[in-house]
């Protein structure tokens, strides 16, 4: 172990960042560049220390590791912070988009830079924080207070719409938020502690299960986002400016799923087993659901919003099924689409940066002016259709190979959306880059710059770098995963046996 | 070797690839975004001529560039081209070592390992995909050679050899796969690079929409695929065709509950794998993809909706002949669709006019044969077929797109007429190619496809007959419309005499592969029947193919009586006369037949409507479904009933209260605040209290 809290340093130095942005002077060109300056380094320096993580991780054990433990508050709630399998690959997803989405927002952000650029450091350290929070009331902190900043990202730099759009995210959230609240509530009741590595090995008697896995459920289901709540996602993504919309698709969306692996299946595993047919059929309407919807969109960013809810259909799939398989394809998949969808929101952003439309009709032939975009846009078109040989496959068909052997209904139904995604994926990129340049406005476009290079090279490298060779993935969080599983299966045994004993 | 056979195409790929985008990042120079939007001075004008380029010709050969080659043109296509030919002769060196020596298996690297899931990256070379090698790569290398001289007006064409080139790695990857799910990533690779070459021409909508037609074909093919990988990995812990084989036989008997059925658990595997073997392969219902695909550049066709990727399906049955054996249920649908998709398919070309789907109906019913064979159980004989039809399919191709560049692009056969004056080379290439398709004794095809008719014929399959019946109809088809092909264009006069004047033979270039693919049209039926259909079969494939204990169709075969071997090649003479009779001694007659018949012409000549059947219940209830959802799902039901229906309650409470803008973020800021003092002030208390 490290003789230096590692891991509250990833967590706070963005914040450090920001506390010295604030700190420059007033709104002027110097103090716009240092802005950007501060924020890059900051951003950059967080994740070369985040590797240090990945270096000094031991992938053979599943306890919590680097953690860190100080008394806090009121006696009972602790500082506690620590990663496993589960939360590590999420901390390195974070910390590594965060420099991309910094460089992104350098030309498109020109007003209130100061400002935007502490939002987002603010929400880096709320959104590692959330992954390695190891006390509820931390993580309850943190993973509502990352949507603070996400509203005023919105809400400050969104588009026309922001405020409709930061309000129905905000009703939804809402609601989500209080019912945890009282799980939490409830739990510490129940177990006399908030310490996450305790309740993980508490046993709570089936009756509360079933009402903290709905509370827990409806903050999570939320996030994910699952159908039918997934309503907000589309318009927060159409309103937020590119780097936001990166964000939102590749992080936020992410701590529903991590909820779930944290605290719905090993904290409550009796009430998931239950529910796991719900969790089924909600997946499966949310993947042909909203896989039907993209297909007929005219906006690109809906049409990707649409396409993420379908992606996490088959995440919350591969969870509740709780096999191996579909686990491991579950957090794969997790990462992959946040490569995916991060780059395909970038990739969005590389033209409305130029046209200042989303419209999809507004394009097309955009490959006879700008191949490279077209290159690195048709890996990620390919990933989100899960092409086998990109990242997006290996989470699909692990989660759906998992998923048949619990649920063949489930599976079969989910597979459908193979076929849709190709549907919708496929005609957007006819649509916007194939065919003939006949637009005028398009006639002068000009291909990415280096500064889109710098942040599409990198994902699309990654994206076909996992799809061939996903291990370092799926071996960090193997452990910890085999152990959530027994764990789970363990539960679901003695509560069997009591049953018949009962009997 | 093994790895360099494999390995050499997508080391040319990449490296065409990276010509290409540096040639086209040369072309197109980067821009600040706060460029866009405004003209630089440079650029419209001389962009201008290539925008028109779209919308002419539909369905034709036909892009005239206005721009000079891509920088590295010309080092993009001897790298590859040379490339593939060292791939070629290891190949062939492969398959002696393989074929009449020892099997060989090479590691690679593990894909991914979750819980009892393994999945390796490795090389599996048997017999079985020794051929398949060879096929792939001589067609491939002679495409190649071919598409120097084909694509020279092109101005991209390090992007079309950079696509070439990694289609036939990923097809290597598919045939050399030591399990389902490489077998799956190189099937779907193929599918990719097919979508990437169909819409190579992407500035016309036609070729746009036939890529994506194709993609999402195969993909409902792969719909199948993938559930039968699902369903193998859940009887047998494995998908490594080795741990399969070997459990294949304690599966008998079992039963999976799929959706509302119990089913045979063998049956169900094989069907649902045999349904992306459909799709790849362009069998009946899943076939409408492979006349659309006609819309890429000649060549592909050939390497790709002829030689090689349509032939995957067939050599995917051939692979998991010891699932398929022990499913006999699954074999009677096999033979079913094939044999269906060899007579409906010779029915459509025969009123086919557009000179490259003729030969894509034509492929696309032979492949029903081939298929016909598999499901007999005659997986050797099915192989032959394979291994006969890539030459001679690939060298009608190729021919055609000759005929098409003497012709000026012009794919209309009624527009052509008397071209073996003009083209003699060329005429004498495509008399070979389609007396090996029709099966004229001692050429290629007379060996592969007559021995299929017979395992028809022997067969015990409860299918056999209908198979034995169609397959022989469909032969005197495939006679009348390959000669009327024949016939119509290079015979006659001409119906074009423009184009007729101006019409020439085709470079070296074009001409060699022709000639190299010809000798295969005629050798490589007789020297290996002994080996595909003979006593040779079991040293020659040993595991790699299985027979059941019970399969004697390989013997059978050679007992069936003496006119059931002739009818095949009395079908060729009678579709020939009837050819010769309808477009040489009365030339009138087609005409007046097709009005006399209009009806049965239209049918024909609409491909029995399945497209239009397909836009109706399919296409347009999707898109009306997926519509539905959006504006009355999503947006009436459960954002009405939802946050807008709340939002407009508490909305109007809250203007009443303060200005909206900043309102809501202090509320929720506010809301959590409050739950988090109340949360410590209650843990306070509680531990005081405790």
């Amino acid at each position: 172990m490290l003789s230096w809290p590692i891991l509250s340093v990833t967590t706070f130095l963005p914040l450090a960042g920001a506390l010295f942005i604030m700190m420059l002077g007033s709104e002027g060109e110097a103090e716009k560049r240092n802005a950007r300056w501060v924020a890059l380094w900051t951003t950059l320096i967080t994740f070369a220390i985040s590797l240090v993580l990945v270096w000094r991780f031991d992938a053979g054990s599943a306890e919590f590791q680097f953690v860190e433990r100080r008394p806090w508050l009121a006696g009972t709630i602790n500082y506690h912070m620590g990663v496993d399998g589960i939360s590590l690959p999420f901390v390195i997803l974070t910390t590594a988009l965060m420099p991309l989405c910094i460089i992104a927002s350098w030309g498109a952000i020109q007003t209130r830079v100061k400002e935007y650029m502490i939002a987002f450091l603010v929400l880096e350290t709320l959104m590692v924080g959330t992954f390695c929070a190891l006390d509820l009331v931390l993580f309850y902190l943190f993973f509502e207070g990352g949507l603070i900043p996400m509203f005023l990202i919105i809400g400050v730099w969104g588009g026309p719409r922001r405020v409709y759009a930061s309000f129905k995210f905000f009703l939804y959230t809402l609601l989500g938020s209080v019912l945890m609240l009282l799980a939490i509530m409830a739990m510490y009741w129940n177990a006399g502690t908030t310490d996450i590595p305790t309740l993980l090995k508490h046993g709570f008697p089936a009756s509360l299960q079933t009402w903290a896995w709905l509370a827990f459920f409806a903050s999570f289901a939320v996030k994910m986002p699952m159908w039918p709540v997934h309503t907000w996602l589309p318009d927060a993504h159409v309103e937020a400016p590119t780097a936001g919309s990166v964000i939102l698709a590749a992080i936020l969306l992410k701590m529903g799923g991590y909820g779930f692996l944290r605290f719905s299946l090993p904290m409550f595993p009796l009430a998931s087993q239950e529910f796991a047919p719900l969790i089924f059929t909600l997946s499966v309407i949310a993947i042909v659901y909203t896989s039907l919807v993209a297909l007929v969109q005219e906006d690109m960013k809906k049409l990707i919003a649409y396409s993420s809810v379908a992606h996490m259909g088959f995440v919350t799939m591969g969870i509740f099924a709780a096999t191996t398989q579909g686990i491991a394809g579950g957090i794969f998949q997790m990462v992959s689409h946040g490569i995916v969808s991060g780059a395909l929101f970038l990739s969005v952003g590389v033209v409305y940066d130029r046209l200042h439309t989303r419209e999809i009709s507004a394009y097309g032939g955009l490959v006879n002016r700008m191949p490279l975009y077209a290159a690195a846009f048709m890996v990620f078109t390919l990933a989100n259709v899960g092409l086998p040989g990109t990242s997006g496959f290996v989470g699909e068909f692990l989660t759906l190979i998992g998923t048949f052997r619990v649920s063949i209904w489930t599976a079969t139904l989910a597979t459908l959306g193979v076929i849709l995604s190709a549907g919708y994926a496929l005609w957007l990129y006819r649509k916007v880059i194939f065919g003939a340049l006949t637009k005028p406005k398009l006639a002068a476009i000009k291909d990415l710059d280096y500064r889109e290079m710098i942040t599409l090279g990198p994902l699309a490298a990654l994206t076909i770098l996992f799809g061939v060779f996903p291990k370092p993935i799926i071996d960090m969080s193997a452990v910890s995963v085999a152990q959530l599983i027994s764990q789970y299966q363990a539960a679901i045994g003695a509560a069997k046996t009591a049953a018949m004993l009962v009997k | 070797m093994y790895q360099a056979i494999v390995f050499l195409p997508l080391v040319g790929a990449i490296l065409a690839g990276l010509i290409s985008l540096v040639g086209a990042h040369a072309r197109y120079p980067s821009g600040r975004p706060e460029a866009g939007g405004h003209d630089h001075g440079h650029g419209a004008d001389h962009h201008a001529a290539q925008e028109h380029a779209s919308p002419r010709h539909a369905g034709h050969d036909a892009h005239h560039p206005s721009e000079p080659a891509a920088a590295g043109s010309r080092a993009a296509e001897l790298i590859t081209t040379s490339l593939l030919f060292v791939s070629m002769i290891l190949s062939w060196i492969a398959f002696v070592t393989v074929g009449f020596g020892q099997d060989v298996h090479v590691s690679l690297f593990n894909w991914f390992t979750a819980g009892d899931l393994k999945v390796e990256w490795a090389l599996r070379v048997d017999t079985l995909t020794a051929v398949m090698l060879v096929v792939v790569t001589t067609v491939s290398a002679f495409v190649h050679l071919y598409s120097i001289g084909y694509m020279v007006e092109e101005p991209y064409r390090p992007r079309f050899f950079c696509y070439l080139s990694l289609f036939t790695f990923a097809m290597l990857m598919l045939v050399t796969s030591d399990n389902l799910v490489q077998l799956f990533f190189g099937w779907e690779g193929v599918g990719l690079m097919s979508y990437l070459l169909i819409g190579y021409w992407y500035q016309k909508p036609e070729a746009n929409a036939a890529a994506i037609k194709a993609f999402i074909v195969n993909r409902v093919g792969d719909f199948g695929f993938a559930l039968g990988i699902f369903a193998v990995f859940m009887m047998t812990k494995a998908v490594d065709f080795g741990t399969v084989f070997a459990q294949a036989p304690s599966l008998v008997g079992k039963s999976i509950h799929f959706l509302f059925w119990d089913v045979d658990a063998l049956t169900l595997m094989c069907i649902l794998l045999f349904i992306g073997a459909m799709g790849k392969s362009a069998q009946f219902l899943l076939h409408t993809w492979l006349p659309d695909a006609m819309e890429g550049p000649t060549p592909v066709s050939a390497l790709i909706h002829a030689a090689t990727m349509v032939t995957a399906g067939v050599f995917m049955v051939a692979r998991l002949s010891p699932l398929f054996e022990l499913a006999p249920t699954a074999q009677t649908v096999v033979v079913f669709f094939g044999a269906t998709t060899a007579f409906f398919a010779a029915t459509v070309g025969l009123v086919q006019n557009d000179i490259k789907r003729i030969v894509a109906y034509s492929t696309c019913s032979q492949l029903g044969y081939m298929f016909v064979a598999m499901g007999v159980g005659a997986y050797s004989v099915g192989m032959f077929h394979l291994f006969t039809h890539a030459f001679f399919k690939a060298l009608l191709f190729l021919g055609s797109g000759s005929v098409i560049m003497a012709m000026h692009h012009e794919q209309d056969i009624q527009k052509m007429g008397g071209l073996k004056d003009k083209i003699p080379f060329t005429y004498a290439m495509m008399v070979i190619g389609t007396l090996a398709l029709t099966g004229f004794p001692l050429t290629a095809g007379y060996f592969s496809k007559d021995a299929i008719i017979e395992a028809a014929f022997a067969s015990r399959n409860p299918m056999a007959i209908y198979a034995f019946a169609l397959t022989v109809a469909a032969a005197a088809l495939t006679s009348f419309y390959s000669w009327r092909l024949i016939l119509v264009t290079f015979h006659g006069k001409p119906h074009d005499r423009h184009h007729y004047d101006a019409a020439h033979e085709s470079r070296p270039v074009i001409l060699i592969p022709l000639a190299f693919l010809a000798a295969g049209a005629i050798l490589s039926g007789y020297p290996f029947k002994e080996l595909f259909a003979g006593q040779g079969v079991e040293a020659f494939f040993r595991d790699s193919l299985k027979f059941g204990p019970n399969n004697h169709i390989l013997h059978d075969l050679h007992a069936v009586p003496y006119f059931v071997a002739m009818v095949p090649t009395l079908m060729m003479a009678l579709g020939f006369l009837v050819s010769w009779h309808f477009y040489i001694r009365k030339p009138a007659l087609p005409a007046e037949l097709a009005r006399q018949h209009e009806p049965l012409y239209k049918f024909l000549l609409n491909k029995w409507y399945i497209d239009e059947l397909y836009e109706v219940i399919f296409v347009r209830p999707t898109l009306w479904l997926g519509r539905l959802l959006w504006k009355q799902g999503d947006g009436r039901v459960i954002d009405g009933l939802g946050p807008d229906g709340i939002s407009a309650r508490v909305l109007d409470v809250t203007r009443n209260v303060m200005r909206l803008q900043t309102g809501y973020l202090y509320h929720y800021a506010f809301a959590m605040l409050i739950g988090v003092a109340a949360l410590i002030t209650w843990f306070i208390v509680r531990a005081g209290a405790g």
